[in-house]
């Protein structure tokens, strides 16, 4: 019987010639990566299981990106605690502010996560990485901490649903319409324990940087994983980068899936998520007299370059509203680099936007644009839950980038043909 | 193991941001976390809870984020079990990996309200409800999972597995 990309992948890794969802299976992991908040619990873990060594310095990435660059004391003496555990056992890939960049950003852009590979992240956003054709799921702390003591995890195998996007997209519609439209279909639990993967003439077409927007967002839907076969876009993307072999792995003929959702997404508008689930999603033409007070464009969903280029399309010219604060802040400093060079930065600071250096701050509340009581937020990230940008009487509206930096000129949600 | 406390009662979706705000994220400290568990949800949580109490709740529970720091801050706010329609995956492992005993019992949620006393037996798979007097069964937690719990969580589990390999 065949078996689907992440079935193949876990198979391999595992060491078995076939696996079948539902099955419990101890499989070997590429690279297993944790974050400031997060790696100080794995650390404890690691210490408290007796381990001396990691099992690979070589395959362990720990990525300040969340409250760096250190926002308060506290945030401080945790990634103090990471770097010195990063530094006692010769981490290969520790990145200190200057160089660090939001972790589902930076680890594929360096090539340190590659088609073929299993990654465990102590974050829930690590299916990103499913976009290369990798199998990548978050696990929690304990979780991390042990497998970078022994090398290895158990799982237990998903099924996988698939998602046939067909169809002709319109103009300003992106991979995060296009996710956030699955949602709203699904609903946030519409994949809980299952494996996403993303097909279709629409998904093939999407540009690396849109699939990794589209991957990204499959926890949002409770999603074990979200994957995407490679193709000639993944290999040109990893060409210049892959730090290790890939390995391209796809889909059999015959594989069985738990179920398969065709959708045709031709008369898809550009859509928002409203609070306070990623499953409100209604098109921004609806609900476009939703009047705001901030607009964020970054974070590990939406602030790569395709986003930051996207963001400026509808900027250039124009003027951020009186009212609203914009703060972009580019993923990693790559982008950074390349969307000064790009002339970018000049489009947004002559509209009045804020720019950050890379951090995951303002998405999950931690620092760099706080909501106030009553305030109001567009924001390019993942979650528009209660409290997640700062008080719990704010509130978050999740959409793309072009819809972003339309709602930051207007004042208001708004669509870009409206600017 | 056995379980007996007060309930309270919360809604489906409830998210990883509402169990711990990730402005207190900045510490590990578990009896820190504890004293914000739920705090966006019911702000008065952590000071209204008794060791053994137990959280019912609806579908998805602890979606959202990867934090550990979630099933800690509700086991160290005294929390003996949460009992809910269904869990996130996330959620669910780190429950297991720390030693948080989690039951999905959908009907059960369905019959349960705020302030009724409880009564578990996580391996018979048994809810007492005290204070109505009904009793609902539940499919018990995966051998390998009970293992897991009973032995404390993950990490002397892993121990075990390290010091086999060492030897």
């Amino acid at each position: 019987m065949g078996m689907t990309i992440a079935e193949k992948i876990l198979a391999a890794k595992a060491g078995v010639s076939s696996v079948k969802p539902g099955e419990l299976i101890m499989a070997k992991i590429d690279i297993a990566l944790a974050n400031d908040i997060t790696a100080p619990l794995a650390i404890k873990a690691f210490e408290e299981v007796g381990a001396k060594e990691v099992f690979d310095p070589e395959r362990i990435a720990l990525v300040p990106d969340h409250f760096t660059p250190n926002k308060d004391i506290k945030a401080a003496q945790q990634a103090k605690m990471v770097r010195e555990f990063a530094y006692r056992h010769s981490i290969k890939w520790y990145f200190e502010v200057g160089r660090v960049g939001i972790e589902h950003a930076l680890l594929p852009e360096q090539g340190i996560v590659v088609p073929g590979d299993l990654v465990i992240g102590a974050d829930s956003h690590t299916c990103t990485y499913g976009a290369l054709g990798a199998f990548a799921t978050g696990v929690g702390s304990t979780d991390l901490g042990c497998a970078i003591a022994t090398g290895e995890v158990w799982l237990k195998v998903p099924p996988t649903i698939k998602f046939v996007v067909k169809g002709k997209k319109q103009k300003y519609v992106t991979g995060k319409d296009i996710i956030l439209h699955i949602i709203g279909t699904i609903g946030v639990d519409g994949a809980r324990y299952k494996a996403m993967e993303f097909a279709g003439e629409v998904i093939r077409e999407l540009p690396m940087d849109e699939r990794f927007t589209v991957c990204n967002m499959a926890i949002e839907a409770g999603g074990k994983t979200g994957i995407i076969e490679p193709d000639d876009i993944t290999k040109e993307y990893v060409k210049d980068r892959a730090k290790r072999e890939p390995v391209f792995y796809t889909s059999d003929e015959d594989a069985q899936y738990e179920k398969v959702y065709e959708m045709d997404i031709t008369d898809l508008e550009p859509v928002v998520a409203l609070p306070h689930l990623p499953e409100n999603v209604k098109p921004v033409r609806e609900v476009n007299d939703i009047e705001i007070d901030q607009v964020v464009i970054g974070s590990c969903t939406n602030g790569r370059i395709t986003d930051l280029r996207q963001a400026a399309e509808i900027l250039k010219g124009k003027k951020v509203h009186p009212r609203v604060r914009l703060i972009v802040i580019p993923a990693t400093q790559e982008i950074w680099k390349q969307a000064m060079e790009e002339g970018l930065f000049e489009i947004f600071l002559e509209a009045g936007a804020a720019i950050s250096c890379p951090t995951c701050g303002p998405c999950l509340g931690g620092h760099m644009g706080i909501l106030a009581e009553g305030e109001r937020a567009v924001a390019t990230t993942n979650r528009n839950f209660v409290g997640r940008m700062g008080h719990p009487k704010s509130e978050v509206y999740l959409a793309s980038p072009y819809v972003a930096a339309a709602s930051a000129v207007l004042g208001r949600i708004a669509h870009p043909d409206e600017v | 193991m056995q379980i007996k406390g007060k309930v309270w009662k919360f809604g489906d979706h409830i998210d990883t941001d509402v169990i711990i705000p990730a402005r207190y994220l900045n510490t590990s400290d578990p009896y820190e976390l504890a004293q914000h568990c739920m705090e966006d949800a019911d702000p008065e949580f952590a000071k209204k809870v008794r060791k053994g109490d137990i959280i019912v709740a609806g579908e998805n529970f602890g979606c959202g984020s990867s934090r550990e720091h979630a099933p800690i801050a509700i086991k160290y706010a005294g929390v003996s079990c949460v009992v809910a329609k269904s869990f996130a995956r996330i959620f669910y492992r780190n429950a297991i990996n720390t030693g948080l005993p989690i039951i999905e019992a959908p009907d059960a949620v369905e019959r349960i309200e705020e302030g009724n006393e409880l009564e578990i037996f996580l391996e018979k798979g048994i809810i007492r409800n005290l204070t109505k007097k009904e009793e609902y069964s539940f499919e018990p937690l995966p051998e390998f999972m009970m293992k897991l719990l009973t032995s404390g969580g993950l990490i002397p589990f892993v121990r075990k597995r390290l010091q086999q390999k060492g030897a």
